[in-house]
C-alpha cells in the first residue's frame, strides 16, 4: 500500500463509526473501518434504540433534532431488520413537580417545531393502560421513535461498504499518528486522518481523552404484543440520569417491533466489569414494576449490559484533536448515540471536507473541553 | 373415581382428573402443536419438565406458560397458538 492510501481511518464499527463510514464514503473520501471485535458489538447493542429529542441543553436538542430528521429521511431504505417504527415517546410524569416539567417541555418543543402534546391522567391511561393509576399525566412527542441498533450499524456499515469503504475486523488500533492507525500485529493502516469512534474505549486509542464508562443494565422480555405502545421514560429520570456520580435506575421501557418489551435503565459509573449485577436489575426492575405492576408477570428472556461513553459535559466529542490535526474524535455520545450518530456523522464530514454544517458545531468541538484547552 | 376438574382448552370445554398438568390436557384434547415459533413452525412439548419452554400456552390471559408446569384448574381458560 502507498502512503495515505485511504483519506480517513474509522476505529470503531459502532452505530457511530458506522454512520462516519458511510457518510465519508458517500462524500467520496477513501474510506476504511477498523473494528476489534463485532460490528454495533460494543455500547450499540446494549443501546435501547430510541431515537429522542432531548432538551438538556440547545445544543443537545439541536443535535437530537437533527439527528432525528436524519434518520426519519433515511428510514424509507432500511431493511426489515432495523425494525425502525415511530412509536413516539411518552415522558411520564408522577407527581405535580413533574407535570410542571411536561408543560415546560411542551413549551421547548413548541418554540422550536417539535409536536408534543400534554396528557392529562386520563389520556395517559387510555394511552398505556398497563401503567400504574394514579399517575399525573404525560408529554407524547409524536415523531421519536425506535431502531434495532445493531442492524442500524451494520446496515449503514453496508452503505458504506457499497460506496467502496473497506471493513477491516479482527485487531484494534493500538495507536494512531500523522501516517495512520497501527494494528495491534504492527500493520500500519496509511490515511490521512483518524478518526477515534471507539465508544466506551476511546482512551485506549487517544490516551487522556474525557470519556468515561457509564454502565448500563437492560432487559428483554418474551412476545407480548400490545402490552406497551410508546417509548415511555419516567420524568423522574432527570432527577436520576443527570447525577455525575451516583448509581441510579429509572424507568425507561420500550415496545419492539417482535412485541417483546425491553426494560431499561441503569447507569453506573466506575464499573469496569460487563457482568450483570444482580442489586442493579432487581432496582431496575423494581422501579420498572412501580410504573407498570403487570410486567411482573411477564418472562424476561435476557439481562445484559453495556458501558455507555460519558463526557463531562453531557455533549459528544466531535472533531479534531488540538494539536493533533490528523486525529479526529466523534465519541462520548453517552446514551444517545444511537440517535446523534447521524448528525454526528454529517457534523463529522462536513469539518473533514470543510462543508457548511446545518447546525452549529462549535458545542461539540474536543476543543472545548479542558484535555482540549491544555493541548490547545 | 378420581376428583376432576373442567377447563377449556381453544373454546372447547374439556374434564380432566385433578393434578393433570395443562401439557397433558391439550394433549389429550388431540393438539400436538401448542404454539408457533418466530419464523411459523409448530411447537409442542419436548423436555416435559420446565426447562425447554416449547410448550408455552395462554392461560386465563397470561401468555407464554409452560403448560408442562401447571396443574389443571376448575375454570381455567387456555389457548393455544399452534
Amino acid at each position: 500500500m502507498t502512503p495515505a492510501a485511504f483519506d480517513v481511518a474509522i476505529v470503531g464499527a459502532g452505530i457511530v463509526g458506522a454512520a462516519c463510514a458511510a457518510e465519508c464514503a458517500q462524500a467520496g473520501m477513501r474510506v476504511v473501518v477498523i473494528e476489534r471485535d463485532l460490528v454495533g458489538g460494543g455500547a450499540t447493542s446494549a443501546g435501547m434504540g430510541h431515537i429522542v429529542v432531548m432538551d438538556d441543553s440547545e445544543a443537545q436538542f439541536a443535535l437530537t433534532r437533527y439527528s432525528q430528521n436524519l434518520w426519519n429521511e433515511l428510514s424509507s431504505q432500511f431493511p426489515a431488520d432495523v425494525e425502525f417504527e415511530r412509536c413516539g415517546t411518552i415522558w411520564v410524569a408522577a407527581d405535580d413537580e413533574e407535570m410542571a416539567e411536561v408543560r415546560r417541555k411542551q413549551g421547548f418543543c413548541e418554540a422550536r417545531g417539535v409536536p408534543a402534546e400534554i396528557l392529562d391522567a386520563k389520556a395517559l391511561e387510555e394511552a398505556e393502560p398497563n401503567l400504574r393509576t394514579g399517575l399525573m399525566g404525560g408529554l407524547l412527542v409524536p415523531e421519536d421513535g425506535v431502531v434495532y441498533p445493531p442492524c442500524a450499524a451494520r446496515y449503514l456499515l453496508e452503505r458504506a461498504k457499497d460506496r467502496g469503504a473497506v471493513v477491516r475486523l479482527g485487531q484494534p488500533a493500538i495507536e494512531a499518528n500523522r501516517e495512520g492507525p497501527r494494528l495491534r500485529d504492527g500493520t500500519l493502516v496509511p490515511a490521512r486522518v483518524t478518526v477515534n469512534a471507539g465508544g466506551a474505549s476511546s482512551p485506549s486509542l487517544t490516551p487522556g481523552v474525557e470519556v468515561q464508562k457509564r454502565k448500563g443494565h437492560l432487559v428483554i422480555t418474551d412476545r407480548y404484543p400490545r402490552f406497551v405502545h410508546h417509548q415511555l421514560v419516567e420524568l423522574g429520570y432527570l432527577k436520576s440520569a443527570h447525577s455525575l456520580t451516583s448509581d441510579s435506575v429509572a424507568f425507561n421501557i420500550q415496545p419492539r417491533r417482535t412485541g417483546q418489551v425491553l426494560i431499561g435503565s441503569s447507569r453506573q459509573y466506575g464499573v469496569d466489569d460487563l457482568k450483570v449485577e444482580p442489586f442493579m436489575l432487581q432496582k431496575m426492575l423494581q422501579r420498572a414494576r412501580e410504573y407498570m405492576p403487570g410486567l411482573s408477570r411477564l418472562s424476561a428472556i435476557r439481562a445484559w449490559t453495556g458501558f455507555r461513553p460519558a463526557t463531562p459535559d453531557k455533549l459528544p466529542l466531535i472533531g479534531p484533536c488540538p494539536g493533533q490535526e490528523w486525529l479526529y474524535l466523534a465519541t462520548g455520545h453517552e446514551g444517545l448515540g444511537i440517535t446523534t450518530s447521524l448528525g454526528t456523522a454529517k457534523l463529522l464530514a462536513d469539518q473533514l471536507l470543510n462543508r457548511p454544517a446545518q447546525i452549529p458545531v462549535e458545542p461539540y468541538l474536543p476543543a472545548r473541553t479542558k484535555q482540549g484547552s491544555t493541548h490547545a | 373415581m378420581p376428583e376432576t376438574v373442567s377447563l377449556t382448552i381453544d373454546g372447547l370445554q374439556v374434564r380432566v382428573p385433578a393434578g393433570t398438568p395443562v401439557a397433558t390436557a391439550i394433549l389429550s384434547s388431540g393438539r400436538t402443536s401448542f404454539r408457533r415459533s418466530v419464523r411459523g413452525e409448530p411447537r409442542g412439548p419436548l423436555c416435559g419438565m420446565g426447562i425447554c419452554y416449547e410448550c408455552r400456552v395462554t392461560v386465563n390471559g397470561q401468555a407464554h406458560l409452560r403448560s408442562c408446569q401447571i396443574p389443571c384448574q376448575d375454570g381455567m381458560d387456555v389457548q393455544t397458538d399452534g
